[in-house]
């Protein structure tokens, strides 16, 4: 047995790279509470403050605290760079110093150049010069988009497309770095390479291996980026320090390469327990010793940055990273997932204070250990930091060794991949639809010409036909513009080193997004149960309406309404599916906006619902703010309803509760979370984000940001430091449904 | 058989023990000076529904409950729908459901017995410890109430009692310890809680254009719960 491996139980995985195996061989469920944990060390805390100092200085340059504008960002373009050599347990910077952001203009030379341009830095002559003769995708992408594709989007009926940057939502089996060591990763990869060069040369083959070439030699760098920080990682971890340390190399590597939208750290931590536990156990590491690994480890994700322009921030706020990390779930055997390791994740935001990165996500099953999803409920009470997502749902869909990219997106690690589709607004098509192809907004005509509809009142049938129309026309519209940016972007900003930590044959999703689901429903809702009339211009296209009484509205568990909203989601999902996706990608849907309902809104104009002209959507598949009647369960309820089978790519929730509503003390509160998340997840609703604070005190912070510096909180499948929002952003977050019972 | 229904509140977590369900009814015989629900006073204001109905509804929340949760119904003076009520409690009872009656105790008839034999927790809130002053700020009768509570011993069901502290009106040890004195005598009693008097009420006074008649009075500090509560479990040992 090779050396680092012993002590472990034996399995296939030895024989081929089987993570999962490994775990399942290997980990030991923890069903206790959270008394074991402990209290960060004084290294921690000062090693902690001096980041912490860094992050202050970072804010008070207006959010980037220096940029390296020589060097194209790659895994070996940097020397090493440490927060404090000495301190460090986990080493490894994107740069040579911590906060400074690299460039990285494979996505596209243009957003590059704007981003440095915006925090008062020149791209270099030297990179400008060099990126000349090159390609990038953004390049490609625009030497392919039709007329109607560069429409749609500059209307803003298709938003946020990974056109100009990296697409992210890959995650790399970063796992696959401790456990086998690269020497072996490279040595399976090339047995792949020879094996498929030996079949006919199809295009899809060609590509594939050229791929493969540019994976190894990518394992290759990966092994050349450790050995500058002195380790050799083509041999396996050989403990639970190197177990980090390596796992942390391939992440670290990913993010060099890569400045994907979302990049996302996979299902590390039960993983990294196994390591833990046999340290423990031969007595070389202790409880303490293995808080400060997993403290310094998140200490590192904490740091990890990439460059973005203004205008990618107003969709995105925060500068978000979505280092996702999914905790806990239920094993298909029926054990439990959850270690002691699942604790310690978590307990990093006590440690040092609550934080928006990574991204914890809790794989919530009915069935976890009680004490467990008490802890969770009590972190989330005390931190608003994590997510929740329903394993229950995934678990039969995806295995157990499954993580979420991003917000909701669940793929199995290492076998599953994802191109990003960013999404569309509902709201506007609809508008689209009732002017017959004419945005009023801009002037400008889009998809089928027909006349506006006419008549004095709205009628229910009428529309929803146009609807229909319109929406087979965008949704193809949709899947050729993907197909577009998905060829390039494979082309010209492949992912080499997360694609080395995939199996070489992956299945692959196209993720669909939809914006202002709730906007529709409450729409079409008044259209149909009210009296809504247009409001025309002088040339007779649609501008507003005038909507007479009342109305069901989504998110008051009012089947008239919600069946609407469930209908329209899976119409979508339908019409999708009759395009061929890329790569026989398979199609998948959302109902997820990050902060870009803000953005989506603006750019739309006024709604049957009553919605104004510019107003903020609801986040995701929330109600919109404030039209729930009936209360938290009704409104948990209506989302509840949407279908996951048509909707594979998440279907976000965000929850605002007010303390005092749920619960009089914190044992209470912990305890309560617990029953509304197990009732939420029984009806297989798939994600939600929990906030427990008072409006109140956002308004305070709004007002005077040196209030709460680190004040968290969950918007839309991520978590941000409130003061990292546009001010608009935190209006609409302010604006939300806070859930209050008086 | 139908009753009238103010609202459904589908989350509450402080009428009564762990996640519940809200019913308020409409109606209700007393006019307290502090009452937080004027909209609930004329039972001809709610909207009449079947108790299948309502039940319907409140199954929709029955997965959020857990092993403490349940209904809670309240007013408006759910006793005076008793018969109402306990349709809806029996109900719930075939499936599983907790029961909890949020009431003033302030009616009692042959509906009586047959309701609180559905019923698993009575949240009693005993307004005024002297007839007095029960009189005065409620229009009610204390007598009453404790008659209530000996139906409720009776039967065998739990109660929490219920106090709201209006800053100059009760807001004594004195008020405790007639409490006190006052509830000795049962042994179904497993709670009080003191509530402070809160003005948020004050605006639906505006809006209903109804007189508010403790406008002047401010709101109860929290300090002062505090300050009674200890009183009252020092008495008790």
């Amino acid at each position: 047995m090779t050396e680092q491996w012993k002590g472990f139980a034996e399995g296939v995985w030895q024989k081929k790279i089987d993570v999962r195996d490994f775990i399942q061989k290997n980990y030991t469920p923890y069903t206790g509470d959270a008394k074991f944990l402990c209290p960060a060390t004084e290294r921690t805390k000062s090693l902690y403050a001096r980041l912490q100092s860094l992050f202050d200085e970072e804010r008070a340059r207006g959010g980037v605290l220096d940029i390296d504008t020589e060097t194209v960002s790659s895994l070996t373009a940097y020397p090493p760079g440490y927060l404090d050599k000495d301190k460090e347990i986990i080493v490894g910077l994107q740069t040579d110093a911590p906060l400074k952001r690299g460039v990285n203009p494979f996505g596209g030379i243009r957003m590059t150049r704007q981003a440095c341009e915006a925090y008062g830095y020149r791209l270099s002559d030297k990179i400008e010069e060099e990126f000349r003769y090159r390609t990038t995708h953004n390049d490609g992408v625009y030497r392919v988009y039709s007329e109607e594709m560069r429409r749609a989007r500059k209307i803003g009926a298709l938003t946020g497309l990974p056109d100009a940057y990296g697409r992210g939502r890959i995650i790399g089996d970063y796992r696959r770095v401790a456990l086998y060591g690269t020497a072996r990763l490279m040595d399976a990869k090339k047995k792949d390479k020879e094996e498929i060069s030996r079949q006919d040369m199809t295009a899809e083959r060609v590509q594939l291996l050229e791929e493969l070439f540019r994976q190894i030699d990518f394992l290759g760098k990966l092994t050349e980026m450790a050995k500058m920080y002195g380790f050799d990682i083509s041999v396996p971890a050989a403990n639970a320090k190197e177990a980090v340390q390596w796992t942390y190399f391939g992440y670290l590597a990913a993010n060099k390469e890569q400045n994907g939208a979302a990049m996302s750290l996979g299902r590390v931590s039960t993983f990294l327990d196994i390591y833990i536990e046999r340290d423990l156990k031969s007595g070389v590491l202790t409880e303490e010793g293995a808080q400060e690994l997993m403290d310094d480890f998140v200490m590192k994700l904490r740091m990890a940055r990439h460059l973005r322009t203004p205008e990618y921030n107003e969709l995105f706020g925060g500068d978000p990273m979505w280092i996702t990390e999914s905790v806990g779930g239920m094993g298909e055997d029926g054990r439990t997932l959850v270690t002691k390791n699942s604790y310690r994740i978590l307990q990093t935001l006590y440690n040092m204070g609550s934080s928006p990165e990574p991204n914890l996500t809790i794989l919530w099953s009915r069935n976890l250990p009680e004490p467990f999803k008490r802890f969770c409920c009590r972190v989330s009470c005390d931190t608003d930091s994590i997510q929740y997502e329903n394993d229950d749902l995934m678990r039969p869909i995806y295995g157990d060794d499954y993580g979420i990219a991003c917000c909701v997106s669940a793929m199995k690690i290492g076998k599953q991949m994802q191109f990003f589709g960013a999404r569309c607004n509902l709201p506007k098509l609809l508008l689209l639809a009732i002017n017959g192809g004419y945005d009023t907004l801009s002037g400008l005509t889009l998809g089928p010409q027909k006349e506006p509809l006419q008549g004095e009142t709205l009628q229910y049938d009428e529309v929803c036909e146009r609807l229909d129309e319109y929406r087979a026309w965008l949704c193809r519209l949709y899947v050729n513009t993907m197909n577009v940016i998905h060829y390039m972007h494979d082309k010209y900003a492949y992912e080499k080193i997360q694609m080395a930590l995939h199996d070489t044959n992956v299945h692959r999703f196209m993720a669909f997004g939809v914006a202002g689901l709730s906007v529709l429903a409450d729409s079409l809702s008044a259209i149909r149960y009210a009296s809504v009339k247009p409001i025309r211009d002088e040339n007779g296209y649609i501008v507003d309406f005038e909507t007479e009484g009342d109305f069901p509205k989504f998110g008051n568990d009012d089947d008239r309404v919600d069946a609407i909203a469930v209908e329209q989601f899976k119409r979508m999902h339908k019409e999708l599916r009759k395009t061929p996706a890329y790569r026989g990608a398979e199609h998948t849907l959302s109902a997820l906006t990050i902060t870009s309902n803000v953005m989506y809104g603006k750019k739309t104009g006024a709604t049957p619902d009553g919605r104004k002209k510019g107003e903020p959507f609801a986040p995701g598949a929330n109600p919109m703010h404030n039209r729930e009647r009936n209360g938290a369960l009704a409104s948990l309820n209506s989302i509840a309803k949407l279908p996951y089978r048509y909707g594979r790519d998440g279907i976000s929730n965000t929850f605002s509760i007010v303390p005092d509503t749920l619960g009089k003390n914190p044992t209470e509160r912990a305890e309560n979370l617990t029953t509304i998340l197990d009732g939420y997840f029984s009806k297989m609703a798939h994600h939600i984000n929990v906030n427990v604070l008072d409006r109140q005190k956002l308004i305070d912070a709004f007002n005077d940001p040196t209030l709460y510096p680190n004040l968290t909180i969950r918007v839309s499948g991520y978590a941000v430091n409130f003061h990292k929002l546009s001010r608009e952003q935190q209006q609409e977050v302010i604006r939300r449904t806070f859930h209050e019972a008086l | 058989m139908k009753g009238y229904i103010h609202s459904v509140q589908s989350l509450s977590t402080v009428d009564g023990p762990g996640v519940r369900s809200v019913v308020f009814l409409s109606g209700c015989p007393l006019r307290c000076v502090y009452c937080h629900n004027p909209d609930t006073w004329r039972k001809e204001d709610g909207t009449e529904r079947e108790a299948a109905e309502v039940f319907a509804q409140i199954c929709r929340f029955s997965a959020y409950f857990g092993e403490k949760g349940g209904l809670t119904v309240s007013g408006g003076e759910p006793l005076a729908q008793a018969a109402f009520v306990t349709e809806l409690f029996s109900l719930c009872r075939d499936q599983g459901i907790g029961t909890c009656l949020d009431t003033a105790g302030s009616i009692i008839n042959e509906h009586t017995d047959r309701l609180l034999k559905a019923t698993d927790l009575c949240l009693l809130d005993i307004k005024f410890a002297a007839q007095e002053d029960y009189l005065r700020y409620t229009g009610g009768s204390l007598q009453q109430v404790i008659s209530f509570l000996e139906r409720l011993q009776k039967a065998g069901v739990p109660v929490i009692t219920r106090h709201v502290i209006v800053p100059g009106i009760n807001d004594s040890e004195a008020f405790i310890d007639r409490l006190q004195a006052l509830l000795r005598p049962f042994d179904n009693i497993r709670q009080n809680d003191l509530l402070p008097f809160r003005r948020l009420c004050a605006d639906k006074y505006h809006r209903l254009g109804i007189p508010f008649p403790l406008e002047k009075t401010p709101d109860c500090p929290t300090a002062t719960i505090r300050s009674l509560a200890a009183y009252w479990s020092a008495l008790k040992k």
